[in-house]
């Protein structure tokens, strides 16, 4: 990799890690200093291994910089004298030093525990999804507020006071008890959705990143199944549902970015290795009693008939009845579109148009390509006018030529 | 957006002619996609329940008594609830029921809370 991917890639990965190490040995409550070091640690990664060539071990240097940079700082500040040294163990506090575990279980251990502090119950669900892309994953404000469909400032806004509550609340760097863990495992795993989503249907062209986060996300959710306390079959389910939805990344775009839908992707891309682990975790989620199935399993059971293109009756139906069970659970627009796709392939078209003419969303780009697949060799013309309108909505360059390509073929079998 | 209780009426079925499970994942379809749709449409506030078709009557005098179908065309057989704007949207959501295809009725009810 590249000096110019690398640090982009180091962030990313070793960011959220570095921040939760350093909160622990110092305290969440200076999470802020936490921050500012590890942010320095980079710029001057930047700096350094643009003059002087690489370091040996990348990684090691990132946390050995960050580890003396956190002492300097304390140390200036006289806030180990005075507050982190009689927080600690007397031998520890004897030593006059402080230490910074940089053990693999200490890292893994440290960012659990994070995880589940930002999901304490005095933040509100918006600023813990904030807070979790910020201190979890590196994001900037702005690339969240991008994610939120809001502006910068305000998302800066609620870092911020999100991070005050933090401290307000003397939030503990350490996992809860097993009942609270259940109460705040729900958010956990919310959060763990969106990132991986984020990634997964991202407005960014840049598909390292965007795998980046779809890793990031799985490695997060392996963290929780990895621990006894939190491996929940909620958990697996989750696990199981990105497993299924990655397995077909290489097969969902072309090499020009293009996307290519579902149904026209090349089966023989999909990798099989990230299917058979999606099949073990979606197995793993279902030692559950019958009213404890979430959301999660029924979306994972979905992305499991989707591993066979085959295009039965009968997966389609078991498809939509997932569905019909999925909304009742949990309203969303996606959803509600995906829906009526299967609705579509079970029931027939013209059952289809009526069911997709009642949801009216209008100001969504996918409602409109759902339409214009309905209407297609049914009336042509209203395909055509809903792939205008999609175009219209659309976000992204790869979205416009794909919308683009359609509106050309419709436009020759019109004409 | 307000709630509104759909209560499902039909021809009392007793235990003996109850369908096999066959006959029920079979009937279980339309049920399912109508309420899929109502779902898929952000308006289903609550998917209710459905009814045992055995039960209790406790009049005023504190006397049970079984029933209260035995002798009534229209037992209900079930609820959900639905998020519309008005008692005609609900009703025009409630048309869709499929209680509706074996000569049943819906019943469509405000609900106006406790307080």
């Amino acid at each position: 990799m590249e000096n110019n991917e690398l640090i982009p890639h180091l962030f990313r990965t070793e960011y959220s890690k570095m921040v939760a190490v350093l909160c622990k040995a110092f305290g969440i409550q200076h999470i802020s200093i936490a921050e500012d070091v590890v942010s320095d640690t980079f710029l001057l990664a930047v700096e350094m291994w643009g003059q002087k060539g690489l370091p040996k071990n990348p990684v090691a240097w990132l946390y050995t910089v960050a580890k003396n940079k956190s002492r300097d700082i304390l140390r200036r500040q006289n806030i180990f004298d005075k507050k982190v040294k009689p927080a600690l163990p007397k031998e520890e506090a004897d030593n006059n030093e402080l230490h910074i575990d940089l053990s693999e279980k200490n890292i893994t251990d440290s960012q659990l525990q994070m995880i589940f502090a930002i999901c304490h119950p005095s933040i509100s669900p918006e600023a813990q999804i904030g807070l979790a892309l910020n201190i979890l994953c590196g994001f900037g404000a702005e690339e969240i507020a991008d994610a939120f469909l809001s502006n910068k400032e305000t998302i800066y806004k609620r870092l911020a006071r999100a991070k005050d509550k933090l401290k307000e609340n003397n939030v503990a760097l350490e996992l809860p008890s097993q009942t609270e863990i259940d109460n705040r495992l729900d958010v956990v795993l919310r959060t763990m959705y969106l990132l991986f989503n984020e990634g997964y249907y991202s407005a960014s062209q840049n598909v390292t990143l965007r795998k980046d986060l779809c890793l990031e996300a799985m490695r997060l959710t392996y963290s929780l199944i990895e621990n006894e306390s939190t491996n929940t079959p909620s958990v697996n389910a989750l696990m199981s549902i990105m497993c299924f939805h990655a397995s077909r990344f290489e097969a969902r775009m072309d090499s020009n970015g293009e996307i290519i839908l579902y149904e026209d992707q090349d089966a023989e891309l999909w990798s099989t290795e990230l299917i058979q682990k999606g099949k073990y975790y979606l197995e793993q989620s279902s030692h559950c009693d019958k009213n404890k199935v979430s959301k999660y399993h029924i979306e994972a059971a979905i992305a499991f008939y989707h591993t066979n293109q085959a295009d039965t009756l009968d997966k389609w139906e078991s498809i939509l009845q997932l569905y019909n069970r999925l909304l009742q659970i949990e309203y969303s627009p996606i959803a509600a579109l995906n829906r009526t796709y299967a609705l579509s392939k079970a029931n027939g078209k013209e059952e289809a148009i009526i069911e997709a003419e009642k949801l009216r969303l209008d100001d969504n780009h996918w409602y409109h390509l759902l339409l214009a697949n309905l209407y297609k060799n049914i009336d042509n013309n209203k395909t055509a006018a809903h792939l205008k309108k999609a175009l219209q909505l659309s976000k992204t360059d790869a979205e416009r030529n794909f919308i683009e390509k359609k509106l050309k073929e419709i436009n020759l079998i019109n004409a | 957006m307000k709630e509104f209780l759909l209560i499902f009426r039909r021809d009392f079925v007793n235990k003996e002619e109850q369908p096999s499970p066959e006959q029920i994942q079979k009937m279980m379809k339309p049920w399912q996609d109508w309420m899929g749709s109502l779902a898929a449409q952000n308006k289903l506030a609550s998917s209710g329940n459905r009814l045992a078709s055995d039960g209790r009557v406790v009049k005023s005098d504190k006397i049970v008594t079984d029933g209260p179908y035995v002798e009534i065309k229209e037992a209900v057989g079930g609820y959900i609830v639905v998020k519309a704007n008005d008692l005609d949207e609900a009703a025009e959501l409630a048309k869709g029921c499929p209680v509706l295809n074996i000569g049943g009725n819906v019943e469509v009810r405000g609900l106006v809370g406790m307080d």
